[in-house]
């Protein structure tokens, strides 16, 4: 039970790959690699969230804190590639009304 | 013969054994015959109830234990979660939760307060005991639409 999240850039695009599960345990973890990241709004970030297998509230309430921090400095801010059982999460919670979210191709990972 | 079989384990309430909760949950979930859709809302309602435990019952002192108690029945589970921390008060709690609304100010976006509120969505029941010196969660799921069309079939023929 782990949690790995590795960037890279792409021109002004910042791409983060977050992979393992978001519990408790992980979610602080995941937390501060996100307040690293250094935000202005030259820049985008898209989260690819494909390899995350298992997300509850914890999880959610750190990208909540994310999505204000990013849009405190005017930076776009995406999730991608979520899976079936992700998108549900962040759809029954109103989450996916307020935050840029793109479903994945396949829905294979659990949450 | 009692209706269900009753599995009960004891962890200390830290955060890294609600994955280890998850994983007995789940293994229970499937000997009872639920969907895997179903496991894993199962997975996260006890989670939410188990990390509620490690986050809040426990404030001050590390010794604290949870007990969770599973009834396989079957076409259900129940899943009890126990502490013997501090107590909350559901009704108040549950006034102050619920989904985010499209209107939000983003500013002011709430980073918690969503467990109780998944787990009364994703099961099929729960209650909230505030005993002495303690809380206790209860929560219901029964086997859905796959399970019952099978024993539609079973009639039939």
């Amino acid at each position: 039970m782990d949690i790995n999240i590795q960037f890279r850039e792409e021109g002004n695009l910042l791409l983060g790959l977050i992979e393992g599960e978001i519990d408790t345990f992980t979610a602080p973890i995941l937390r501060e690699e996100l307040e690293k990241i250094e935000l202005s709004n030259e820049i985008s970030v898209e989260l690819d969230l494909s390899k995350v297998s298992y997300m509850d509230s914890t999880g959610l309430g750190v990208f909540v804190a994310f999505y204000k921090r990013a849009t405190k400095e005017d930076v776009n801010l995406k999730l991608v590639n979520l899976s079936t059982r992700l998108t549900r999460l962040f759809e029954i919670t109103g989450l996916s009304e307020l935050m840029d979210i793109e479903r994945g191709g396949i829905g294979h990972a659990s949450i | 013969m009692r209706a269900f079989d009753y599995i009960e384990i004891r962890v200390p309430a830290k955060p890294q054994y609600v994955g280890v909760i998850r994983l007995t949950v789940s293994g229970l979930a499937s000997r009872v015959g639920f969907s895997y859709d179903q496991i894993e809302d199962l997975k996260i309602a006890v989670s939410e109830a188990v990390t509620n435990v490690v986050q809040h019952a426990y404030d001050s002192y590390d010794d604290g234990e949870i007990v969770i108690g599973h009834a396989l029945y079957d076409h259900k589970i129940e899943v009890m979660v126990s502490d013997y921390g501090n107590g909350f008060n559901f009704e108040e709690i549950k006034a102050q939760i619920g989904p985010y609304q499209e209107e939000e100010n983003v500013e002011f976006l709430r980073e918690g307060g969503l467990g109780l509120y998944l787990m009364e969505t994703l099961m099929d029941e729960v209650r909230v005991n505030n005993n002495e010196g303690g809380v206790t969660v209860f929560m219901t799921k029964y086997v859905t639409r796959e399970q019952v069309i099978d024993d539609v079939k079973t009639i039939i023929t």
